[in-house]
């Protein structure tokens, strides 16, 4: 039984030796999916609210649908321990997730209250929406601010 | 951080060779004078205020944004010279800084120099706000009188010698801080001056988007050229116009919603900053888009 402990050791290393090499683990590929598609969901009704764009009572409601699907996604899954910028690359999560969990939650629901706000807005016209967004923009903001390097 | 062995060596140096020159001096006579002429308006202090981002520091860590906020100080800055800790500066008589009169406000926030004649560290941007006018100076402490006071006790600042030693700023004040403006004034334009002004004197821009030299002033020849983050690891980007690709009404957006052309929304400090520039009137952010424009 004396292998079962040198077997983990060597799956240790081997992975971190993986990992220094530059291999991006799954989790945060899937995470930094998960960005892209509420960035892409902002571009269309941030390009209202900004008024570059024509308010779409339609086109709104599907992006503001698009950013609740996201939002329900699993958090412990996504943002497993180990995957900080100190651990692998190819991140830009910092180490203070994992330090100060409870308040990472925090913005996160803080996030799906500002999704909640936007999905009960996009149908409502623009001047609904606007304010609405502007909410969303800084949950967005409150997050990066803490648990986000900048480049 | 190479720096760190020189600016030290030349600050025991400058400190003990420069006595004189080193000294706290605050505000001239004729500065003074025109702070105390200036009728103070509070409202308009209260656009002072969020542009020169004053709660963003003086806040507790993790205070919920606010137009009267509680400065009771608490927020930690690490550097490579040790951790600062912002004060409490709130209108608390003994705590904070209620009995204070606006002379001594003025001589702290535009010359570094505390009613007892000591230097201030330049963790607090006085280096920007120096080139504010007596007006907008006036207004700011006329803003100040309506926010909330805080028992909260000011901690004290963790760094290494010789940086410990306040006297040593004031070699720091003679060699880094320039006689006027860290960037030539855009000619011809009113909105990209006044978006100077902005940037410059109020907004202090400069203070995270410029590297430094070795004396640890901001170096003008690199203004707003990116800067490593002072407080950790990553990079802050530059801003000048071709570093950036934006247009100008992307850069006025971005400072009132956060998001980039790409739709990614702002973070690190910046986050801060977008949420106290978003409180003014749509003109100030176009303003300070002007000027972007212009610095090359
Ligand atoms: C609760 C925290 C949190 C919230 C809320 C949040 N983000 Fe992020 N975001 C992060 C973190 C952490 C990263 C870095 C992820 C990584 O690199 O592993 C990130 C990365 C990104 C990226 C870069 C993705 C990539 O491909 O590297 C974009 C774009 C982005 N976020 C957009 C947004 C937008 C837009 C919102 C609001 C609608 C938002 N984020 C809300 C934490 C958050
Ligand atoms: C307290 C430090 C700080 C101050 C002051 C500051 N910035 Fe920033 N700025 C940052 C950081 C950090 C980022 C990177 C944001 C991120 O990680 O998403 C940034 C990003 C930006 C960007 C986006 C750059 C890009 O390529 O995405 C612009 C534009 C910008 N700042 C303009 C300004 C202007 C204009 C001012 C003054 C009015 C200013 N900043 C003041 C720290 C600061
Ligand atoms: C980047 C962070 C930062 C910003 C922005 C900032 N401060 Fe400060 N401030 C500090 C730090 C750090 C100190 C402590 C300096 C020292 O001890 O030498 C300080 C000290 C002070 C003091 C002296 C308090 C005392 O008890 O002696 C006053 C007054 C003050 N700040 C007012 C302001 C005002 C007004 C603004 C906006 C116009 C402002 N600060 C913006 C960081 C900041």
């Amino acid at each position: 039984m004396k292998l079962l402990p040198l077997a983990a050791a060597a799956i240790v290393v081997g992975s971190t030796v993986a990992l220094a090499q530059g291999d991006v683990p799954a989790a945060v590929k899937a995470r930094q999916g998960q960005m892209q598609i509420q960035s892409h969901a902002i571009s269309i009704l941030g390009g209202m609210a900004r008024g570059n764009m024509e308010y779409d009572a339609e086109l709104a409601s599907q992006a503001a649908q698009d950013l609740r699907a996201v939002s329900m996604l699993s958090v412990d899954l996504l943002w497993p321990e180990g995957t900080s910028t100190e651990e692998v690359q190819g991140t830009r999560a910092l180490p203070a997730i994992w330090s100060d969990w409870e308040g990472f939650l925090d913005d996160w629901e803080a996030f799906n209250a500002a999704v909640d706000a936007v999905e009960a807005a996009a149908p409502n016209g623009l001047e609904a929406l606007q304010p609405a967004i502007g909410t969303l923009g800084q949950s967005c903001g409150a997050c990066h601010d803490d648990f986000r390097q900048s480049n | 951080m190479r720096a760190v062995p020189l600016i030290g060596a030349v600050l025991v140096i400058g400190a003990a060779a420069g006595f004189w020159l080193t000294g706290a001096r605050g505000l001239g006579a004729e500065a003074q004078a025109a702070i105390a002429a200036a009728p103070g308006d509070a409202e308009a202090g209260r656009l002072v205020f969020h542009a020169a981002g004053c709660a963003s520091c003086h806040t507790a860590e993790g205070a919920e944004w606010s137009e009267t906020p509680v400065l009771s100080g608490g927020q930690t800055f690490a550097t490579e010279f040790g951790t600062f800790r912002a004060p409490n500066v709130s209108m608390h008589p003994e705590a904070g800084i209620g009995g204070w009169t606006l002379a001594q406000f003025a001589d702290a926030v535009q010359a570094g120099v505390s009613p007892e004649g000591t230097h201030y560290y330049p963790a607090f941007p006085y280096g920007a706000y120096r080139l504010a006018t007596p007006q907008d100076v006036a207004d700011l402490w006329a803003f100040w009188q309506g926010l909330p006071a805080s028992e909260a006790e000011s901690l004290p600042h963790d760094l290494r010698f010789p940086f410990s030693i306040r006297r040593g700023v004031g070699v720091w004040k003679l060699a880094a801080l320039p006689e006027s403006w860290f960037s030539e004034t855009p000619g011809g334009d009113p909105a990209a001056a006044r978006g100077q002004y902005l940037a410059e004197a109020l907004a202090h821009c400069g203070e995270c988007h410029s590297p430094r030299d070795a004396l640890g002033g901001i170096d003008r020849g690199a203004w707003l050229e990116g800067a490593p983050n002072p407080s950790g690891s990553g990079n802050i980007p530059g801003i000048t116009r071709d570093q950036l690709g934006w247009s100008a009404d992307e850069i006025a957006n971005y400072l009132n919603d956060g998001f980039t052309p790409e739709f990614d929304s702002a973070g690190g400090h910046m986050a801060r900053v977008v949420l106290n520039l978003s409180r003014l009137p749509a003109e100030d952010r176009e303003a300070i888009a002007a000027y972007l424009m212009q610095v090359e």
